[in-house]
């Protein structure tokens, strides 16, 4: 059976050219046939340059682990952004990781007690840099219909690089989200969340005398020069 | 459900071990309520389990401002044979809420017990172990009772926000 392809003949005719073209080309450079203004062509179409900066942010953005971690009926909307329909996997964030310390992404599914906030910010707190927060529904953002005396908003006690709202939102609000979070990692590769948020001197300081509290002193230095 | 005669039977029974125990009855709607001073709760309960209400469905607090007594406890009993309920009431004043605790005749009442304190604040005596259950273990104050402040936290949005890091713009 043939199969008969719609759309302009001569474009493709001038494509299929071009391949062969280059397919010679590349066979020449091959047998080090190629020189010259030739050899320097051949060179610029094929090598492309960027910052490191630019790369890495590209390789963060594009493969982000979100935490296994559900608060509320939001994670179910959550946890369907996985499944068949949404798929997630598309744009790379579908492994799901079960420890904080090998998660990018924590996503505040649901309202967060406060007896809950503690565990929320320390799970925040082990999870290593480049970390970046979803406040995902109305709830962890502005308290939804919980504003009472239980409840607490995520910007309260941890900062937060995207909002989604809904009650709860639908999983594509919740890929739309995410992807606005990829767009932010790409185009600002700095991560630079302590500055935006004024939050230095945040990081959870260990009692006196441990070796942990070392630790915890050095990060903000180290992450502002290694964005720089 | 005990009719409105039954209701009364048990009354008089309860009533003649102990003649300040009941404090009133009311059947509304089919539903049977025995309203019993504080102290009577256990000997209460456990008469209405000798006649086979063997089932503690439910303890719950209800805060009753602006009346007084304030603040009621409330224990639903289930006989499973017949499906028959009865409530068993008892109303405390906010200065001294104070309640013996079913724990040791009716293990469920243990939790639930510690909400109605958590929420309320009726401090049940002889409770093996009574802390906070739902709230944070240093939180102050009752917040189910009428006269809580809701709370709550004033919503800042970016369009509100007056001196923020402005990092948006």
């Amino acid at each position: 059976m043939e199969i008969v392809r719609a759309g302009d003949k001569g474009a493709q005719d001038l494509a299929r050219t071009e391949f062969r073209s280059a397919q010679m080309k590349s066979r020449d450079m091959l047998r080090g046939d190629l020189e010259g203004a030739e050899l320097e062509a051949y060179v610029e179409s094929r090598v492309l340059t960027t910052t490191l900066d630019k790369a890495v942010a590209w390789a963060r953005g594009n493969a982000i682990f979100p935490a296994t971690f559900g608060l509320a009926c939001c994670a179910i909307e959550m946890m369907s952004i996985v499944a068949a329909r949404v798929d997630l996997a598309r744009f790379g964030f579908e492994a799901f990781r079960a420890s904080p310390r090998q998660a990018d992404l924590l996503i505040l599914s649901g309202r967060i007690s406060i007896k809950m906030a503690p565990v929320v910010r320390r799970i925040y707190d082990q999870m290593l840099e480049p970390k970046y927060v979803i406040a995902m529904g109305a709830c962890s953002s502005s308290m939804g219909v919980f504003n009472n005396y239980a409840i607490v908003p995520a910007d309260k006690f941890m900062p937060v690089d995207v909002h989604v709202p809904g009650c709860p939102p639908r999983p594509e609000a919740l890929t739309h989200g995410i992807l606005k979070l990829r767009n932010l990692i790409l185009e600002n590769p700095d991560l630079g969340w302590r500055d935006r948020y004024d939050g230095h001197g945040t990081v959870e300081v260990a009692p006196e005398g441990t070796t942990a509290s070392a630790h915890a002193e050095n990060v903000p230095g180290t992450e502002g020069g290694a964005s720089a | 459900m005990p009719d409105a005669t039954g209701l009364e039977l048990f009354a008089q029974e309860i009533g003649d071990t102990d003649d300040q125990a009941v404090l009133g009855t009311v059947f509304f709607r089919d539903r049977a309520t025995l309203l019993v001073s504080p102290k009577a709760v256990p000997a209460a309960l456990q008469f209405l389990k000798g006649k086979g209400y063997t089932f503690l469905a439910s303890v719950h607090g209800v805060d009753y401002f602006p009346e007084e007594p304030r603040l009621g406890v409330l224990y639903e009993l289930l006989d499973m044979k017949t499906v028959d309920r009865i409530t068993v009431k008892t109303r405390v004043h906010t200065e001294a809420p104070i309640v013996p605790s079913v724990t040791h005749d009716w293990p469920t009442a243990n939790h639930q017990e510690r909400e109605v304190y958590d929420m309320f604040g009726v401090h049940f005596t002889d409770h093996p172990d009574l802390r906070r259950i739902l709230m944070p273990e240093d939180y102050e104050g009752f917040p189910q009772r009428r006269d809580f402040p809701i709370g709550g936290e004033p919503i800042i949005f970016t369009h509100s926000e007056a001196g923020g890091p402005g990092w948006w713009k």
